[in-house]
């Protein structure tokens, strides 16, 4: 046997280059030069969230020397502040003017020039934190599923209980795809920092995630139960007067004119305590047991879990302060008063018109009374951590 | 999933489609297109219970081989000179990468079919990848590279220096004026199909003949997310192209985002490929070569062409002219030239060319020495501060440029300057279809159609202008690029740290003020400016004044 030689390849050479850090001292070769500097961290040392997110985003009042350089058709550009009515500390300070011989930075300069870039989402969101969560989700619920298949749990449900998770479960669906689609995504062009619109990305991951667990989990079912009607949840949505209350007024939080601040509070301070949590915890997952399932309530269980301790975390985070605003906190009052006077009582109509459901399972939930009063309890509480009064449509 | 179940689950996914029965969704974002409900599908054909999954574990193989690197001093090995021009590249890229995030919901708005929604919602969690993954990659390097400053001023230097604002419109141009413009047109037809090829697929060959294998393990992986962002563009493409009355609008914004692109990437791309690298094997492939593999076979001849039979009109000639560009009028080389000219106003270290430069340089664009040799040789004899000035001010056969007000890049192939009166202002333009866009494209109506929702080019273009008559050392202070010692420079024209070759302020403070060329060319009188004009095109190549006799 022979070896044939082959031709050298070329490759490139590694060279020892020593261009580690600390290999040299030099001007900025300090450790204290190796942190992002052109922004003050929310706390003493500033986080892996701070460090990929803040200032990505420009903001003229900052460093943007040139400004914006494309414009929309009305003159608008970049990430207007008034595309919500809500006001952070310092907005109605004009932008600085830039012209010939006036340098970049603005005379006064001070970081940052307003309110809203004190924003920091307490759940610290970026892609590692957004992959890692959602992947841990899914899986459980891919295995969750997978066991109650294999122990055939689903036929333990009753005839009434199937209908009503076809239905109502499945209607569910919608309103999550059209929250995180219109609503959520939506908005991640209109927030003025990259914290807002990355905050709002998340959200809208979260319920479009939510909606298509939901949907397969109804495929699921009409794989595995007999007479599980898929297509149910569609006539429910589309035709079921029962559900066109709640349909109304997610399709209302799409069509919010022009305000990202107010498509995110009606959805999450408004709509979800009202409708959301009502129907997913105060109904489904309280009823789902005494009717044979103990699967439903983990696919939920995983919705409610994104609202309730990530969703609504940074929510609060969000709007808490402008209530408190140095500046503006009676503006900002007023108006997230108005606003709670215009969405509570759609929400509180809505839920009055789901109150049929309550009936439908053999096993009985909780009266629906008492269940819209812990939704409104839970409501009340969010109000005091905003600082925001309990507004009197919500007796109705 | 089984591949059997992930389609049967995206097709059930399918029956989320929301048609609003109550409330029809603000419509926020306006586009001059049209479309009828063609029922195009989902290319993506993703589902979310797989994705999540999925980019977690391409996740994990990233921050891996990120703690590798760190574990195996990768850092002992890259090229300084590499590493510095990452320092422009990834204060850039994550502005663009979020901004395509923001864009998808303008497409939900202008394009009517639910269905091509779930893949754009998509897309905008991918982009929320990208720009965050990038950013810690920009972290890691300012944490382990010999060498933090530029990168810890960063995103500060990327707002308000030049070179940021160019690379800006691969970010602005994807968010702002009508909505399939500039997410659709601009940001997938052309940016994502076309033009990351060269970003993410050339330039990481070229880091990691650096030494650098961190930014090819987080490009590539960013480049898996972009094939199917590329689907994307493509179904809302086939879904304008059915309608006659876009053909007009697809034939302009292929025009402009062809063009701006390749004036915006191919000058920091071919830059970072040409003269970021110091692997100088002849037969690796030049950036015209890759330009020409990459964008030309792949993307111009196998993609677009193929398009021509749905009436698309293909902008041939404008491909032509821009691989003229590339490879006869040496557009890459004029920008590094002219990069590193304007060292002073960066915040990286560009170093000057050496012997084995020049000959991989002429051994690839034969004629390339007689062009640019001379002039690398004396940035290199001009790199330490000695009793002279930066080589921007010191008599080098270079004319400093004029800005193009179009897409920023100044106007370095000098033959192809065009100057004009628009919207009350003088202003220069670095070719004719720069021209065209600010004057034709960018307007209310084109070609006698009314076009509400067309963008406008606004700002301060030309980024001299702040500092008219400003001394270097206060330029180079108001934007922050100075190190610890508070007088030591960021930038520098050599790679060398002993703190007595580097140059600072107190060195600049002896420069003449600078002039901005365009407050000049408006306080000239009509015959000054034709006889500038008329000078100007003449001069060149790598900035050599016009021949006296001529």
């Amino acid at each position: 046997m022979t070896t044939t030689e082959r031709p050298e390849r070329s490759v490139p050479k590694p060279v020892f280059t020593d261009a580690e850090a600390g290999a040299r001292e030099f001007p900025d070769s300090d450790a204290k030069a190796r942190r992002f500097n052109y922004f003050t961290p929310a706390k003493r040392k500033q986080s892996h969230y701070e460090d990929v997110t803040v200032e990505v985003q420009p903001d003229p009042r900052h460093y943007l020397a040139q400004g914006w350089i494309y414009g929309f058709a009305n003159g608008e550009t970049g990430y207007p502040l008034h595309w919500t009515k809500l006001k952070a500390w310092g907005v109605d300070k004009p932008e600085p003017v830039r012209g010939v011989g006036t340098g970049g930075l603005p005379k006064d300069f001070t970081w940052p020039a307003h309110g809203w870039h004190e924003f920091r989402d307490p759940n610290e969101e970026w892609e590692m934190t957004l992959y890692r969560y959602n992947a841990n989700v899914v899986r459980q619920l891919n295995q969750n599923i997978e066991n109650a298949r294999n122990a055939k749990a689903f036929g333990q449900w009753t005839r009434n209980w199937v209908q009503f998770v076809e239905r109502n479960v499945g209607a569910w669906m919608h309103v999550e795809h059209v929250l995180g689609l219109y609503v959520f995504a939506a908005c991640n062009r209109s927030g003025p920092t990259n914290m807002h619109n990355t905050a709002m990305a998340v959200n809208s991951a979260h319920k479009i995630r939510f909606a298509q667990d939901l949907a397969l989990y109804n495929l699921t079912l009409t794989e595995e139960l007999d007479g599980f009607d898929g297509t149910a949840h569609l006539d429910a949505w589309n035709n079921d007067p029962v559900w066109q209350g709640v349909r109304k007024v997610a399709e209302a939080l799409t069509a919010v004119q022009d305000d990202w601040g107010e498509s995110v509070f009606a959805a999450n301070v408004v709509f979800e305590p009202l409708l959301g949590e009502l129907f997913r915890s105060n109904l489904v997952m309280q009823s789902a047991a005494g009717n044979g399932d103990f699967v439903t309530p983990t696919v939920m269980g995983a919705g409610e879990y994104d609202y309730a301790q990530r969703d609504l975390r940074w929510t609060i985070a969000c709007f808490a302060p402008l209530t408190q605003d140095r500046e503006f906190a009676d503006h900002n009052k007023q108006l997230m008063q108005g606003w709670l006077a215009h969405w509570v009582p759609q929400c509180i109509e809505a839920a009055r018109t789901l109150q049929p459901i309550w009936s439908q399972p053999d096993a009985k939930p909780p009266r629906f009374e008492d269940s819209l009063d812990r939704a409104k309890n839970r409501f009340a509480g969010i109000l005091s951590d905003l600082h925001l009064e309990t507004p009197k449509e919500l007796s109705q | 999933m089984s591949r059997q179940s992930l389609a049967k689950a995206h097709q059930k996914i399918q029956e989320l489609a929301w048609e609003p029965q109550y409330h029809e969704p603000y419509m926020k974002y306006g586009t001059d297109y049209t479309f009828r409900k063609a029922q195009k599908k989902d290319p993506l054909k993703q589902v979310l219970r797989s994705y999540f999954p999925m980019q977690e574990e391409k996740d994990h193989r990233v921050y891996g081989a990120s703690d590798g690197a760190i574990r195996g001093n990768m850092f002992r090995q890259v090229q300084e000179r590499w590493l510095e021009w990452q320092k422009l590249f990834l204060s850039i890229i994550p502005l663009p990468e979020i901004s395509a995030a923001r864009s998808m919901p303008m497409l939900f708005h202008a394009v009517p079919n639910p269905e091509l929604h779930n893949g754009q919602a998509i897309q905008m969690i991918d982009e929320v990848r990208h720009s965050t993954i990038q950013q810690n990659l920009k972290r890691l390097y300012m944490n382990n590279y010999i060498d933090p400053a530029g990168f810890n001023n960063s995103l500060r230097n990327f707002h308000n220096d030049y070179c940021g604002t160019i690379g800006r419109q691969f970010a602005e141009g994807f968010i702002t004026g009508d909505a399939i413009t500039a997410a659709s047109i601009y940001l997938t037809i052309v940016a994502e199909t076309a033009f990351t090829n060269t970003l993410f697929v050339a330039m990481p060959a070229e880091a990691a003949a650096n030494g650098d294998y961190l930014l090819p393990t987080v490009f590539h992986s960013v480049q898996s997310d972009e094939s199917r962002h590329i689907s994307n563009g493509y179904a809302t493409l086939l879904m304008a192209l059915s309608d006659e009355d876009n053909r007009q609008l697809l034939e302009r914004d292929l025009r402009y985002a062809w063009w701006n692109n390749h004036r915006v990437v191919d000058a920091a791309i071919g830059t970072f490929i040409e003269y970021g690298t110091k692997d100088r094997r002849k037969d690796r492939e030049s950036y015209a070569e890759m330009w020409r593999r990459w964008i030309y076979d792949d993307y111009y001849r196998s993609y677009l062409v193929p398009l021509e039979k749905y009436g698309l009109v293909i902008p041939h000639d404008l491909i032509e002219e821009a691989w003229k560009q590339i490879w006869e009028k040496g557009y890459v080389h004029e920008v590094a030239q002219f990069f590193a000219t304007g060292w002073l106003a960066n915040y990286w270290r560009i170093d000057g060319m050496t012997d084995e430069d020049f000959e991989w340089f002429e051994y690839k664009y034969p004629g390339w020495y007689d062009k640019y040799g001379k002039w690398w040789e004396n940035y290199s004899r001009l790199a330490t501060p000695n009793g002279h000035n930066p080589i921007i001010f010191e008599d080098v056969d270079y004319v400093y440029p004029h800005r193009c007000w179009t897409c920023m890049v100044p106007c370095l192939v000098r033959e192809d300057m065009v100057t004009d009166k628009v919207d009350g202002q003088w202003r220069t333009y670095c070719h004719e279809v720069c021209h065209w866009t600010d004057t034709v494209a960018f307007r209310p109506t084109y070609q006698g159609r009314e076009t509400p929702n067309m963008g406008r080019l606004v700002g301060k273009r030309e980024w001299e202008t702040l500092y008219h008559g400003w001394n270097f050392a206060d330029v180079v202070k108001d934007m922050g690029m100075v190190r610890d010692d508070g007088n030591t420079m960021t930038a520098q024209p050599h790679l060398n740290l002993d703190p007595k070759k580097m140059w600072t302020l107190d060195h600049m403070r002896r420069c003449p003020s600078f002039v901005s060329p365009n407050v000049v060319l408006n306080e000239m009188t009509d015959a000054e400016r034709e006889a500038f004009a008329a000078d100007y095109v003449r001069q060149g190549p790598a900035g050599r004044p016009a021949p006296a006799n001529a």
